[in-house]
C-alpha cells in the first residue's frame, strides 16, 4: 500500500497549493484537515467553558449551605455544563477527529463535500455564540437542564429561551451537514481497493455514527421547534391546559437523546480500536464482531429512550420491555470490551500516553456501564432516578469515554499532525493527574446518589459533606489538569523531536504512510488497497500471535 | 474518485432523510396519543362514552375525587363529594363546583386523570365539564355535573379510583365572549 505524495516541489504549476496566508485560510478554507484542527480547536475552548462551569457547580457544592452563587445562577451553570460539554465539546471534538483522520484512513483527498464542511464548522462558533450570550440577559440563560423538559422550558422558560431554541437549531444543522460529509466521504472516497470490511474502526464507527446523527438530530430540531411554537405560537404540544402532554416531550427527546449518548461514545470506541493493537504489537481481535457490535449497539439505541423516564407512569409492560433492551446492550458492548481485553491478551504492551488513556478508558467505562445496568432495573431506578449515581454514572461513560477516547486519539495522532513528538513524561502526569482527578470526582458521587442525594440542587443535607468535599477537590485537580493538556499541544506544535512518518511501531493504516507533518493535500493519486488483505482475517482469531 | 452524481445523488437521499426525520418527529406527537388512548397510558380517559351497562351489584368500587389548580390558576374549584361508591356498570353523577373570585371574566379548561393508569382505559365518562371549556364573570359560581360508568370489566384487584382534575386558565387562550357558562359553545372538545 504504497501511497503517492504530493511533495510540495512540483505542485506550484497547477492550482493545487498551500495554505492561504492570514485570517482568510481559516475562514475560507475547504482543507479538511485545517477545518479538523479548527473543530478541535474549538472543541478544547468549549471543553474549558464548560469545564469553568463545572468548577462553579463543584465550588458551590463544596460545603452544604450556599456560599458562592444563587440557586437561580446555579440551575444556568448545570444546563450550561452540559449543553457546552454535549454539543460544544465531545461532538465537535469527534467532528473533528473525523475530519483529520477519515480522510487519511480511507486514502482519499478530502472529505466529500469541502465547501459544506466549511460552512458546518463556521455555524458553531454562531451557535454557541447566540447560546453563552444569554447568561448575560435579563432573566438569565438557560435554568430547566440540559435535557430541558417541558414545561421549565416553555411555561417556565427564561425569555432567553428563543435564542436557545435557535442555537439548537443551528448546532442541529453543522451535525447533519457534518454527518452527511462523513457518509459521503466514507461510502464514495475510498481508495481502491478499500472494501468496507478494510475500513480502520474508527472509520466504521464514524460511518454508524454519522447514520445516527442524520437519524436523529432532526427530531431533536423538531422538538425544539414544537417548543418554538408553544412558547411563542399558541400551539399546546406540551401544555396540558391546551390539550397537550408535557410526557410527550420526554418521550420526543430522549427519542434523540438516547442514540445521542451512543453518538458521543462509538467514535471513542472506533479510536480505541486503533490505539490499542497498537501498543499491544497485535492485531485487533475480532474486528468483524466490533463492526457487528457498533452496529448492534447502534439499533438498540433506538428502542431504549424510555429507560430515561420509567418514573414518569409507563405501563407494567413498557417498564420491562424497556428494562431488557436496555439490559440488552450490554452484550455487544461486552464484546467490545472482551475483544479489546483479547487485544491486551499476551501483547507487548507499552504505555505511552495514548495506551494509558485507552486502558483506562477500558476500565472506567466498564464501570459506567455496570452502573448503566444498575439503572436499567426498573424498580431500582426508582431509588436511583434523579440522584448523584446517575450523575456519577454518566460521568463515568462520558469523562474516562467519551473525554479519555479524544485524549487517546489526540497524544496518537498528534505526531501526524504536528510533526514533533509531544513531551511524554508531561502527558503522563497529565493522565495521572487526570485519572485520579476524575475518580476522585465522580466516585463518591456514586455513595451519596445511592444515599439518595438529588441532582441540580446547590445545597444537600450535611450528611453528605465529606464525599462532597472529595469530588470538589478531585474537580478542581481534573480541571486545574487541562491546562497542562493545553501547555503541552502548544509545546508540540511549536517544536520538539521530530516525529517520523510512523512514530508507534505497533501502529496500522494508511495515516502512517504519510510524512509526519502530513502535507497540506495528501492522497492527491489514492493509494491501491487491492493486494491488502480483509481486515486482518486469519490473524484476528487467536488469542496468541 | 470523483464520482460526482452518486454522491450529489447520496446527499439528496441523506437529505430525504433528514426531512424525513423531522417529519417523524413531528409524527410522534399523533402516534403518542394514539398509544395513550389504546392503552390508557398516563392516566388519560377516552373521549365522550355513549354506551351503557348494566350495573353489577355484587361489586363496589370506591372512586375518589381530587380537584388541583394549576399555577396561577385563582379559582375556587372542588368536588361536592370527595368520595363514591359505585357499582361497576352503574352509571353515577358527581358534582364539582367552580367560583370565580377575581373580578374579570375568565376562562377555564378542566384536565382529567384517573389512576392507577391502567385503569383508565375502564372509566368512561358519559357527561364532563371537562369536555368543554367554562367562563366565569366575576364573583359567578356555578356547579358542573360529571356523569361516568365504571367498567364491567375493570380488573377485579382494582377496588379504588381516583378522578383528578387540573384546572388551567386559558384566559389569554380564548378571551371569554359569554355571558354565562352554559351558553359557552365548546369551542373545542378535549377527551
Amino acid at each position: 500500500m504504497s501511497a503517492v505524495i504530493d511533495d510540495h516541489g512540483h505542485a506550484a504549476h497547477d492550482h493545487h497549493h498551500g495554505p492561504a496566508k492570514g485570517l482568510s485560510r481559516w475562514l475560507l478554507t475547504t482543507n479538511h484537515k485545517d477545518i479538523g484542527s479548527m473543530y478541535l480547536w474549538f472543541s478544547f475552548c468549549a471543553f474549558l467553558l464548560g469545564g469553568s462551569m463545572a468548577m462553579v457547580i463543584r465550588a458551590e457544592l463544596f460545603q452544604p449551605g450556599l456560599q458562592i452563587v444563587q440557586p437561580e445562577f446555579f440551575n444556568q451553570m448545570t444546563t450550561m455544563h452540559g449543553l457546552i460539554m454535549v454539543f460544544g465539546a465531545v461532538m465537535p471534538a469527534f467532528v473533528g477527529l473525523a475530519n483529520w483522520m477519515i480522510p487519511l484512513m480511507i486514502g482519499a483527498p478530502d472529505m466529500a463535500l469541502p465547501r459544506m464542511n466549511n460552512f458546518s464548522f463556521w455555524l458553531l462558533p454562531a451557535a454557541f455564540g447566540l447560546l453563552v450570550r444569554t447568561l448575560f440577559m435579563e432573566g438569565g440563560g438557560p435554568n430547566f437542564g440540559w435535557t430541558f423538559y417541558a414545561p421549565l422550558s416553555t411555561t417556565y422558560a427564561p425569555e432567553s429561551v428563543t435564542f436557545f431554541i435557535f442555537a439548537i437549531h443551528l448546532m442541529g444543522i453543522s451535525s447533519i451537514m457534518g454527518a452527511i460529509n462523513v457518509v459521503a466521504t466514507v461510502l464514495n472516497l475510498r481508495a481502491p481497493g478499500m472494501t468496507l470490511m478494510k475500513m480502520p474502526l474508527f472509520v466504521w464507527t464514524w460511518l454508524i455514527t454519522a447514520f445516527l446523527l442524520i437519524a436523529v438530530m432532526p427530531v431533536l430540531a423538531g422538538v425544539v421547534t414544537m417548543m418554538l411554537m408553544d412558547i411563542h405560537f399558541g400551539t399546546s404540544f406540551f401544555s396540558a391546559a391546551g390539550g397537550g402532554d408535557p410526557v410527550l416531550f420526554q418521550h420526543v427527546f430522549w427519542f434523540f437523546g438516547h442514540p445521542e449518548v451512543y453518538i458521543m461514545i462509538l467514535p471513542a470506541f472506533g479510536a480505541v480500536s486503533s490505539i490499542i493493537p497498537a501498543f499491544s504489537r497485535k492485531p485487533l481481535f475480532g474486528y468483524t464482531s466490533m463492526v457487528y457490535a457498533t452496529g448492534a449497539i447502534a439499533f438498540l439505541s433506538f428502542i431504549v429512550w424510555a429507560h430515561h423516564m420509567f418514573t414518569v407512569g409507563i405501563p407494567l409492560t413498557g417498564e420491562l420491555f424497556f428494562m431488557y433492551a436496555t439490559m440488552l446492550i450490554a452484550v455487544p458492548t461486552g464484546v467490545k470490551v472482551f475483544n479489546w481485553v483479547s487485544t491486551m491478551w499476551r501483547g507487548s504492551l507499552t504505555f505511552e500516553a495514548p495506551m494509558l488513556f485507552a486502558v483506562a478508558f477500558v476500565i472506567l467505562f466498564s464501570i459506567g456501564g455496570f452502573s448503566g445496568l444498575m439503572l436499567a432495573i426498573a424498580p431500582a431506578d426508582f431509588q436511583y432516578h434523579d440522584t448523584y449515581f446517575v450523575v456519577a454514572h454518566f460521568h463515568y461513560v462520558l469523562v474516562p469515554g467519551a473525554i479519555f477516547g479524544i485524549f487517546a486519539s489526540a497524544y496518537y495522532w498528534l505526531p501526524k499532525w504536528t510533526g514533533h513528538m509531544y513531551d511524554e513524561t508531561l502527558a503522563k502526569l497529565h493522565f495521572w493527574m487526570s485519572f485520579i482527578g476524575m475518580n476522585l470526582a465522580f466516585f463518591p458521587m456514586h455513595f451519596v446518589g445511592l444515599a439518595g442525594m438529588p441532582r441540580r440542587i446547590p445545597d444537600y443535607n450535611m450528611m453528605f459533606a465529606n464525599f462532597n468535599m472529595v469530588s470538589s477537590v478531585g474537580a478542581f485537580m481534573f480541571g486545574a489538569t487541562q491546562l497542562l493538556f493545553l501547555f503541552i499541544v502548544i509545546k508540540c506544535i511549536r517544536g520538539g523531536v521530530p516525529a517520523p512518518a510512523k512514530p508507534w511501531d505497533g501502529a496500522e493504516g494508511l495515516e502512517w504512510s504519510v510524512p509526519s507533518p502530513a502535507p497540506y493535500h495528501t492522497f492527491q493519486t489514492p493509494p491501491d488497497m487491492s493486494d491488502v488483505h480483509e481486515h486482518r482475517k486469519g490473524t484476528g482469531g487467536e488469542l496468541t500471535p | 474518485m470523483n464520482e460526482s452524481l452518486p454522491t450529489r445523488r447520496l446527499v439528496r437521499r441523506l437529505l430525504f432523510v433528514v426531512v424525513g426525520m423531522f417529519g417523524f418527529g413531528f409524527l410522534l406527537v399523533p402516534i403518542y396519543d394514539v398509544m395513550c388512548q389504546a392503552f390508557g397510558i398516563n392516566g388519560k380517559t377516552a373521549g365522550a362514552y355513549t354506551g351503557s351497562q348494566s350495573a353489577d351489584a355484587a361489586r363496589a368500587v370506591r372512586v375518589q375525587f381530587l380537584a388541583t389548580n394549576a399555577a396561577g390558576m385563582r379559582w375556587e374549584f372542588g368536588p361536592l363529594a370527595d368520595q363514591l361508591s359505585v357499582h361497576p356498570g352503574a352509571s353515577q353523577e358527581i358534582r364539582f363546583v367552580a367560583y370565580n373570585p377575581t373580578d374579570k371574566p375568565m376562562t377555564a379548561q378542566a384536565i382529567p386523570s384517573v389512576s392507577p393508569s391502567r385503569a383508565a382505559a375502564y372509566f368512561h365518562k358519559t357527561e364532563c365539564f371537562c369536555f368543554t371549556q367554562q367562563v366565569l364573570q366575576p364573583g359567578e359560581r356555578i356547579e358542573m355535573p360529571v356523569r361516568f360508568i365504571v367498567d364491567r370489566d375493570l380488573p377485579a384487584d382494582v377496588h379504588n379510583l381516583t378522578l383528578a382534575y387540573t384546572l388551567f386558565d386559558i384566559t389569554s387562550r380564548q378571551p371569554p365572549v359569554a355571558v354565562n357558562a352554559t351558553s359557552a359553545p365548546a369551542k373545542e372538545s378535549l377527551q
